[in-house]
């Protein structure tokens, strides 16, 4: 017995790093509560319905909670401050607890949205929450990935969930093409992030964001081409995750075909976590290449600006017009990535903040207009909608008037806080462009407006010789009608008071 | 006065406000309560802001009720207002034109929510003109765009979707401008100091290189072109007008159009002195071409309503012409034209709508005779389009006079052609009076009821300002002149221009 402790004692043991679990709280959370919806479906015979959404509710908030205190942590001052983890694989710091707020207000608005929506369409089983879940664990992942092979892992966990998801309606075609497309294109553009990645590794010799900057810092990369070419392919994938022309095509056909409440999470929390890897990888490791990818930046915010806010105005359908206005979204993120200073990140996490609100809003209004089977989701479901539902009008017209960027709303204010950094980069002609695509953008959210306020008409059902009466009763349920009132408060109150809002996102760019 | 504790200009901005969040309050039922409760806050605020007009210090350049309160730090924006002569009778003039246009304009629908958007508006409009801000001021300037929007499409005439939608893009493109001119400026003030917004800071720096102020200058005249409108940018302005409901049109004619040539005179010419110099010829060209093209445009409008729309943008020109004559006369004037372009259309939008209410038709073709049959709304038609064309005694000849002086020691020629416009003004005004209230009246236009209280009590106050400011200008222009003295030294001293020295004594008028 001795002998062999003693032996035991001296066998040398594989050296594995520290895991910092009180940091990684909030996607434990996240993962541990999807485990758990998995074994009380198989444990428990009779279970409501009702029960999946409640618990993801609850996990959401559990994390939300979470991620606050973290961020509170990290950001203080006199605190610990930010910290590498898991031997530098992953960081805690305020951009990633920001991120991981964010991704949490997504998960619990996107709960909301889904409740309603698995309800009208008959799926009873937790499989929707766990993807969601799962998900949002990986976008938390991407945000606080400090190593470019730790990021890939997070960019799959996200989109093999949404993948899934995308096609999780499989009675309707749409939804399984959507799911097909995003698929096979998000494989891809995969692929060409691992090649960025590989190509990186191959002329800096780490895949550690610090120690690419490091190494960036002290030497001149000896292959510059394929270090640029490198960083381009991590460019292009994490696009393609975001939706910037042009690596957008997919986009509109993705979010028309997917189940409302999973456009709007993709809208939201996706794109959150593809800027977050993008903000990251080019602030944190290629820094010092900025004069390298400034240019290339501003050329792809130019295009998607314009290539977003032009196309959206032809659209009928009102998830492909809100598909384009996201790409068009992207572009103002781009213009405070562009800018490459501390205010230019602030306007884009500001701007990403402001926009999850904004575009979780508004998929739950489609949510509910757009009926079983997302069946009606052309413009005219909107007319008339202010004489049924005066309330809900109304706050769509607020999250609407906000991302067309009309004043005392956060859409404003975050459209001013990017072009505001891109002034003070000197991008002046990038700013107007930002500007004048604003005023193209202002139109079909207008149009929107105007056929919410317009008088209801024989016409609006005119389309399909539907079965139904002239005007069909609107239900609008509980769980939306709380999104989308969150959403249109949290609009105009940090639109008045902006203050608490701005600090959130400025503390939250002290990188590690 | 100035150290009153009472935060008067907050107050009168945040009134109409709250009035808009009571009125949100209220059941739609009640159209007459909300009615009511509306015109009530519109009176209040009017009053406050009458009241304004009076405590306010005639003589002193400087602005006075200054409230400072930081809002947004990190960006150094802060609720700042405050009131000089320029702005002094624009906040007055909103204070009377909307308890006017609220309460002597039947509404046909939805009361509350219209009531609700005019509340709305009018903080809009007060904060825009009271913001020593740029940012604030900015805000202000853009929501305004919103309430209009919804009251032009909401309760305007037939073609007001398209009407509502072309007026809110054209403002918000010019607006893109503005909004990347404004952050160039603050940020290129910044050099080694702290960021802000506030105006009296910025104008004190004049910190841009002159190439530089040029371009700037130029992104805030486009902002500013747009909302005047000044000729190549104007054609929303038909449209908005005409499709807009009576009360609209007031308010855009009498409010929402002086916030471009506010604009011009407060951030254009105060915040880039050398451009304004520099570039004034380009301003007073589109200012003269305004002026003519407007007038021969609404000559030949077969619409009543088009033709007073068309006339504002000649009236408008006026107002820029005398900004960018850059003399003591000429900017007094035009700040007087807005005072007197606010009452004079604002009445005639007014009278058209009563006309348009009873007819239903606003054709000039199938208008005759109306004298025989309304003699009263004749003769008060009478008294408004003869302040809007210039007669003497009236207050539109004071400040055309004034702005057509000031031109005049300037640029000579410009004040030449410009002065055609009046003559033209004579003549589409008085050839329309002609065609609709002369003659005896046929068809529908025999019998028709002549004005009543509720009409006569809306346009009442008009007429008496009309008559008041025509007879006797003195007490506003000595409230406007030592700040407008002000402004034009401080363009004097921040470039080498000098205005001739006959501009200096202005003796004509206020001595």
């Amino acid at each position: 017995m001795i002998p062999l402790l003693a032996q035991a004692s001296t066998v040398t043991r594989l050296q594995t790093p520290d895991v910092e679990y009180a940091y990684l709280s909030p996607e434990l959370v996240l993962i541990g509560g999807a485990m758990l919806l998995l074994l009380v479906v198989s444990v428990f015979r009779h279970r409501p319905a009702w029960l999946w959404s409640a618990l993801t509710l609850s996990f959401g908030a559990g994390s939300l909670v979470l991620s606050l205190a973290l961020y509170n942590q990290v950001t203080d001052a006199t605190g610990a401050g930010p910290k590498e983890l898991v031997a530098g694989a992953l960081v805690a710091d305020g951009f990633s607890t920001f991120f991981m707020v964010l991704v949490s207000v997504c998960v619990i608005l996107g709960a909301l949205l889904a409740t309603t929506y698995l309800g009208k369409e008959g799926f009873r089983g937790p499989e929707f929450y766990v993807l969601m879940l799962l998900s949002a664990s990986g976008a938390m992942v991407m945000a606080s990935a400090n190593d470019l092979i730790v990021l890939f892992l997070g960019l799959e966990i996200l989109s093999i969930a949404l993948y899934v998801l995308a096609g999780f309606n499989p009675r309707r075609m749409e939804s399984k093409e959507a799911a097909m497309k995003y698929f096979v294109l998000g494989a891809f553009s995969s692929a060409l992030f691992l090649y960025g990645v590989a190509l990186v590794y191959g002329s800096t010799g780490s895949t550690n964001l610090a120690a690419i900057h490091t190494y960036l810092a002290g030497n001149v990369a000896p292959n510059h081409g394929v270090l640029l070419a490198g960083a381009a392919l991590l460019l292009v994938g994490l696009g393609f995750k975001v939706a910037v022309v042009p690596f957008h095509t997919w986009t509109p056909d993705v979010y028309q075909g997917s189940p409302s409440p999973v456009t709007g999470f993709m809208a939201a929390a996706a794109k959150a976590a593809g800027f977050a890897g993008l903000l990251r990888v080019f602030f944190s490791g290629f820094s010092v290449l900025r004069l390298d990818w400034r240019p290339a930046m501003a050329v792809v915010a130019v295009l998607t600006l314009l290539v977003g806010s032009v196309l959206a105005v032809v659209q009928n359908d009102i998830k492909r017009m809100l598909a384009y206005s996201s790409i068009s979204h992207a572009g103002y993120v781009l213009i405070g990535l562009q800018a490459a200073s501390r205010a230019g990140i602030a306007g884009s996490l500001f701007y990403l903040l402001a926009y999850t609100f904004m575009v979780l809003g508004s998929f739950a209004v489609i949510t509910v207009v757009g009926r079983p089977a997302d069946a009606n989701h052309d413009l005219s479901a909107y007319r008339g909608l202010a004489s049924r539902r005066p309330t809900l009008a109304f706050a769509f017209t607020v999250l609407l008037l906000s991302q067309a960027g009309v004043p005392f709303t956060t859409g404003f204010l975050a459209k001013f806080y990017v072009i505001s950094a891109a002034v003070q980069a000197g991008s002046y002609a990038l700013a107007l462009i930002g500007m004048l695509s604003a005023v193209i953008a202002a139109f079909f959210y207008l149009r929107v407006t105007v056929l919410m306020y317009s008088p209801l008409t024989d016409e609006a059902h005119g389309h399909e010789g539907e079965e139904a009466p002239p005007v069909r009763p609107l239900r609008v349920p509980a769980p939306i009608a709380v999104a989308v009132a969150a959403a249109a408060v949290f609009t105009i109150a940090f639109g008045l008071v902006p203050a608490p809002m701005i600090h959130f996102a400025r503390h939250a760019t002290f990188f590690l | 006065m100035n150290d009153l504790s009472f935060p008067i200009l907050t107050v009168i901005v945040l009134l109409p406000a709250a009035g808009c969040a009571v009125v949100a309050l209220l059941p739609k039922s009640r159209p007459d309560i909300v009615k009511l409760v509306g015109f009530l806050f519109a009176v209040a605020t009017g009053a406050f802001t009458v009241w304004l007009g009076f405590a306010f210090h005639a003589g002193e350049p400087g602005y006075q009720f200054v409230t400072e309160h930081a809002w947004i730090k990190d960006f150094g924006i802060s609720w700042l207002l405050g009131v000089d002569g320029i702005s002094l009778f624009l906040v007055v003039l909103t204070g009377i034109l909307f308890p006017i246009a609220l309460g002597g304009v039947k509404v046909h629908r939805d009361v509350k929510a219209y009531t609700a958007w005019m509340l709305l508006l009018e903080a809009g409009c007060l904060g825009a003109f009271l913001s020593l801000d740029l940012f604030v001021f900015f805000l202000f300037f853009e929501i305004t765009l919103v309430p209009m929007y919804f009251i032009i499409g909401g309760w305007g005439y037939d073609n007001r979707v398209y009407a509502s939608v072309k007026f809110f893009l054209y403002t918000l493109f010019g607006s893109a401008f503005m909004l990347v001119g404004m952050l160039t400026l603050v940020f290129l003030s910044a050099k080694g100091h702290a960021v802000t917004f506030d105006v009296r800071i910025l104008t004190e720096r004049n910190a841009l290189a002159p190439a530089t102020a040029q371009w700037v200058f130029l992104a805030f005249a486009i902002g500013f072109a747009v909302k005047v409108p000044l000729f190549p940018v104007h054609t929303w302005l038909p449209d908005a007008h005409t499709e807009a409901p009576t009360a609209g049109s007031v308010i855009l004619a009498g409010v929402l159009l002086k916030l471009g040539t506010y604009g011009l005179v407060r951030f254009g010419v105060a915040l880039f002195p050398s451009a304004a110099v520099d570039m004034a010829p380009l301003l007073l060209t589109l200012a003269v071409i305004g002026i003519i093209y407007g007038a021969l445009v609404a000559t030949v409008q077969r619409d009543l309503k088009r033709l007073v729309a068309y006339s504002s943008v000649a009236h408008l020109g006026f107002i820029v012409l005398g900004t960018f004559a850059l003399t003591n006369q000429g900017v007094s004037g035009g700040v007087l034209q807005m005072v007197n372009h606010g009452l004079s259309t604002g009445a005639l939008f007014l009278l058209v709508g009563m006309i348009s209410d009873r007819r239903h038709t606003r054709q000039i073709s199938q208008l005759n005779g109306l004298q025989k049959s309304m003699p009263v709304l004749a003769a008060v038609f009478t008294v408004v389009m003869l302040s809007s064309v210039g007669l003497p005694g009236l207050n539109g000849f004071v400040g055309e006079f004034l702005v057509l002086l000031g031109t005049f020691i300037t640029r000579r020629w410009f004040a030449v052609v410009a002065t055609a416009g009046v003559i033209l003004a004579a003549l589409y005004l008085l050839w329309a009076y002609q065609r609709v209230f002369h003659g005896t009246p046929t068809g529908d236009n025999v019998g028709l009821p002549d004005i009543n209280w509720r009409e006569a009590a809306a346009v009442g106050p008009l007429v008496v300002l009309i008559v008041a400011l025509g007879v006797y200008p003195k007490p506003v222009l000595d409230r406007v002149n030592p700040s407008v003295e002000a402004l034009i030294q401080h363009v004097e001293k921040a470039t080498g221009y000098k205005q001739p020295a006959v501009a200096e004594g202005h003796s004509l008028v206020d001595k």
